[in-house]
């Protein structure tokens, strides 16, 4: 149990560390390190005092000491992929808005060109209208 | 407006173009190009469609929702879409255009099943076809014949509703239940569908496993938002 231990603390440690250097390099933004961090932080609590783990491994009804260690790990672990999973669907539907977006205006911004274009000249060549669209 | 979703198609898409501008030659015609990586958008603005081009990669419900945004900001009264791979028959759209008008619903759906079509279906997609009938029938308080069709025809207040909600992947049966959730109205009309012209389908095996759950999800998730529903009232507060 103390070997379990020492490798979540180790393990915890490193998960802090691995944060910490993310997001000193600008890897990983600040408000998306927290629930890395607090988890890190969690799993180290845990790992230094017995007495804690013992106390959630009464409150939870595990016998074994480990599977409650196993148990909080992965609740604390699911919690931090469902807060990304919140972030990636929040991103996936504002870059899907951003796409279209672009391509509208894009799509705007062009026909308002050739029509300029065609104001200005009187009437388009066909050679220049094959190549405004091939450009 | 004919609108073609169209990603990687240069097989098909020209002669696509070619064939709606032959059956509806006033009508304006708009590929929406879902950041193909072969020629596609090349090809369509040869055969002289625009071209609405996406900077990347949304698959076909992103793909379709530009298209239908850009032609709900145009105006445009109806939009019908057709596929860029060459299955749906553009001499089919005069009667999918004329019931949109005729009928006063807001989507007209042409199905390969009325009058005794259908026999093109594989056998595991007429199973997932068969599945949907049933689940669908008591969500949308009757029967429709072909769930998983592409090829729509929609009014300007389904553009409306289709420009801001719209369901990103495997949008053809989420979107009847999006409909329904608006108390809008469907018509469907019988169509024609071929071998595709070129290319081969998107939905490889492993797709085709999870396309079910995917749109069973999504059918749920909209039928929790029903207006009146228990779910519907919790979030309005």
């Amino acid at each position: 149990m103390d070997r379990l231990l020492n490798v979540m603390t180790v393990a915890s440690l490193l998960l802090i560390i691995l944060v910490l250097a993310s997001v000193r390099r600008e890897h990983i933004r600040v408000e998306y390190s927290v629930s890395w961090l607090l988890a890190g932080l969690a799993l180290l609590v845990l790992s230094l005092s017995r007495k804690l783990d013992e106390m959630l491994a009464t409150a939870l009804g595990v016998p074994d000491l480990t599977i409650g260690l196993l148990t909080i790990c992965g609740v604390v672990f699911l919690g931090v992929l469902f807060a990304l999973s919140l972030r990636i669907s929040e991103l996936k539907d504002s870059g899907t808005k951003l796409a279209q977006r672009v391509a509208i205006l894009e799509f705007r911004l062009e026909s308002l060109i050739e029509r300029t274009e065609f104001e200005q000249t009187g009437r388009k060549s066909d050679e220049q209208i094959k190549t405004t669209r091939m450009g | 407006m004919v609108l073609i979703p169209a990603y990687n198609e240069e097989g098909a898409v020209a002669s696509v173009v070619e064939e709606v501008r032959a059956i509806v030659s006033d009508a304006t015609i708009l590929v929406v190009d879902d950041c193909s990586e072969d020629d596609t958008i090349r090809e369509a603005r040869r055969s002289g469609a625009s071209v609405l081009q996406l900077p990347h990669h949304l698959g076909l419900g992103g793909c379709v929702q530009a298209g239908y945004r850009l032609a709900f900001e145009l105006g445009f009264d109806y939009v019908i879409r057709v596929d860029g791979d060459g299955q749906h028959d553009a001499r089919d759209i005069p009667a999918i255009l004329a019931a949109l008008q005729r009928e006063n619903c807001e989507m007209v759906i042409g199905s390969r099943f009325l009058n005794g079509g259908g026999k093109r279906s594989g056998w595991s997609r007429a199973v997932g076809i068969a599945l949907f009938r049933l689940i669908l029938r008591p969500i949308l308080g009757r029967s429709v014949s072909d769930p998983t069709s592409g090829f729509v025809g929609v009014n300007r207040e389904a553009l409306n509703l289709f420009s801001r909600t719209f369901p990103l992947e495997y949008p053809e049966i989420e979107a009847l239940v999006v409909l329904q959730r608006r108390r809008f109205r469907f018509v469907e009309v019988p169509c024609h569908i071929r071998p595709r012209l070129a290319g081969t389908s998107s939905i490889d095996t492993l797709k085709a496993l999870y396309f079910p759950i995917h749109v069973l999800l999504g059918v749920f998730v909209n039928v929790l938002l029903f207006p009146g529903s228990r779910v519907w009232r919790i979030w309005r507060k």
